[in-house]
């Protein structure tokens, strides 16, 4: 009788675990992976088809809505500044001495010839908000255990329908992502890796996409360098103005 | 009796006025030859991008711009009722634009994808090209230097990726049906073109186009909404700007032999008076009034100018005749640059042009032929008949 009651509490106990888990997972992910404000200093590598470009930036990020980026390296892209706020952003080039807007189709568009658009270094609203999330089970990728996890758009103007994505137990990060179109094509892949814990989160240090339409394309490298996490962030920091300075 | 003396005067100067002649004959034929050219140019991009094109015309979405992609966007909606009667009625046809990304041979390739009615019978493109290929996730006709480009042949197939109306990814298959070979570089550079209804459910804009084309001798329509209409004279003016750009070039070169002919025949009446002091003396004498002599010096060269047409008509007419009517063979194919140019180049000569080159030409002559003349007016007749000239 004990073992019976045993059983059947063990296995309420998993059920539970099992129903919850799914809402759990999404939100520990976006608890690790967005913050109230950061700042934080990155290297993007982009690998071309002979050589590969290191462009180096710093950004500030506060909540969802604004962002401003300053690149620092190298000397020809040195002084590019963007801002968004909301759905735009603006762009500000020494050379040209002139901000463009850029919005819609443009955010889906690559940043300075990578893998990644604008749209993938900036969107960071919770993955809850945007996705229904299914469980497929758990898999084994480089020796740690992961959910599988298929996330299907529930509202409308996301710039990937689905994703598929490797959870680590642990980290509780996506570690990879696979981003579908519509049709069910797979666009990109992205990867993390080098986690650390970081102001009592898990982040990745280094991120990788690869755009997959493009036929022996090693992708783009996204190296953070430096993060901090929930600091002050002036408001002044994300006027039009400081584009300019 | 000045007509008959300038002429003997003239014709006995021989080689001077054989060279003045030549030369003000070749400015001629060079002028008539490049404005017509020029015309011609004008005439035949107008021709292809109406034949090919805008037919009669277009509506435009009050958003659409084609020279900026970014407007492609919001450029997108449902015709008004008088323009999408205009369809139904076979008048006109509806195209959707967008962007989309191509990836032939697994490059990265940007394109402005183009939806049309198939059927479409209202300009010359082979649309009909996209019909009956229902095996094909999506059928693509491109240009020729669209191919060339994109290194793609007929059979061969390529990943579209594009943006739905919700800014969402989605991609799918395509397979080139068709290459067409057109001299109107706007279809063919960075174009991918595929049947309508399949363009609007993949961008999920159902019944909606970007602009509609409609037939030659449609009448406008009254209900047109806040569409704008475009007519052929507005769809045609950035190439009018740049054969106007390409002008000043070929002014230049014809204004240089204008001024070598203007010259020969201004060193030639200088001459005439200096050398011919006895002559004039001899003139002021027997009784000639100096406006009269003035009169005889200038029409003399300005005789120049109805024998350099003379001339222009008996050695260059021919010449130009047959550029007229066979063309010049172009050696390069100029869609590349951007430029509607046809592969043989008829120069077209109008009568405005002739009259107006013709005028030209004379009122230079007799310019410089005045010129030098004025001196006679100042000349005593005892030191013209001595040979003294005034300097």
């Amino acid at each position: 009788m004990k073992l019976i009651i045993l059983i059947i509490s063990f296995s309420l106990l998993f059920a539970q675990e099992n129903e919850m888990s799914v809402k759990d997972i999404i939100k520990a992910m976006d608890k690790n992976l967005n913050a109230k404000s950061r700042v934080l200093t990155s290297k993007m590598v982009v690998h071309g088809r002979r050589s590969s470009r290191t462009i180096e930036s710093k950004n500030w990020v506060v909540g969802i809505d604004q962002a401003f980026t300053e690149y620092l390296s190298p000397p020809r892209e040195a002084g590019t500044k963007m801002l968004k706020i909301n759905d735009k952003l603006w762009t500000y080039s020494p050379q040209a001495d002139r901000v463009i807007q850029i919005s819609g189709h443009m955010l889906r568009q690559s940043v300075m010839g990578s893998d990644m658009s604008y749209n993938d270094m900036m969107e960071d609203r919770p993955l809850e908000e945007m996705y229904d999330a299914k469980l497929m089970g758990s898999a084994e990728l480089n020796g740690r255990d992961h959910w599988v996890m298929v996330l299907e758009a529930k509202i409308k103007g996301l710039a990937y329908h689905k994703r598929k994505a490797w959870i680590d137990k642990e980290y509780l990060l996506p570690i990879k992502e696979e981003l579908y179109a519509k049709s069910g094509k797979l666009l990109k892949t992205s990867t993390m890796t080098d986690v650390k814990k970081i102001q009592g989160r898990w982040f990745p240090s280094r991120f990788n996409f690869k755009d997959e339409l493009k036929r022996n394309s090693k992708g783009t490298e996204w190296v953070i360098d430096d993060i901090q996490f929930d600091i002050h962030i002036p408001k002044s920091r994300f006027s039009k103005a400081l584009l300019r300075k | 009796m000045l007509l008959k003396i300038a002429l003997k005067n003239l014709l006995g100067a021989r080689l001077r006025t054989f060279l003045n002649v030549l030369v003000t004959a070749f400015s001629f034929y060079l002028i008539l030859f490049t404005s017509a050219m020029y015309d011609g140019m004008l005439q035949h991009a107008k021709q292809v991008t109406m034949d090919t094109e805008i037919a009669g015309g277009a509506y435009w979405h009050p958003e659409y711009d084609p020279l900026d992609p970014m407007t492609f966007e919001e450029a997108h909606s449902v015709p008004p009722s008088a323009i999408q009667a205009l369809i139904d009625e076979n008048k006109a046809f509806p195209v959707l634009v967008s962007q989309a990304s191509i990836y032939p041979g697994g490059r990265i390739m940007p394109t402005i994808m183009k939806g049309i009615p198939p059927n479409q019978r209202i300009v010359n493109m082979p649309t009909d090209a996209l019909l009956g290929h229902e095996d094909i996730a999506i059928p693509v006709l491109i240009g020729k230097g669209m191919a060339s480009e994109s290194k793609l042949e007929v059979g061969d197939a390529f990943t579209i990726r594009w943006l739905d109306t919700d800014l969402t990814y989605d991609a799918d298959e395509g397979t080139v049906v068709h290459i067409m070979d057109t001299e109107n570089f706007k279809l063919d550079m960075g174009h991918i073109w595929i049947p309508l209804n399949k363009v609007q459910s993949m961008l999920a804009m159902e019944g909606e186009a970007t602009y509609v084309t409609y037939g030659k001798g449609v009448q406008p329509v009254q209900d047109k909404g806040d569409w704008i209409p475009r007519d052929i004279n507005y769809l045609v003016q950035d190439m009018e700007a740049i054969i106007e750009a390409d002008k000043p070039g070929a002014q230049i070169l014809y204004l240089i032999l204008l001024a070598m002919a203007a010259m020969g025949i201004f060193n030639a009446q200088v001459l005439s008076i200096f050398r011919r002091g006895r002559e004039i003396g001899t003139l002021m004498a027997i009784g000639m009034t100096r406006p009269r002599v003035v009169g005889l010096f200038t029409l003399e060269g300005g005789l120049n100018a109805v024998l350099s047409a003379a001339v222009t008509l008996i050695v260059f007419g021919p010449i130009l005749w047959y550029f007229g009517a066979y063309g010049i063979p172009l050696p390069i194919d100029y869609s590349e640059m951007g430029l509607i140019i046809a592969k043989r180049l008829i120069p077209v000569y109008t009568i405005g042009l002739v009259v107006s080159t013709t005028i030209l030409v004379s009122i230079i002559v007799l310019i410089v032929s005045y010129i030098p003349s004025r001196r006679i007016a100042k000349m005593k007749p005892t030191d013209a008949l001595r040979g003294k000239v005034m300097a």
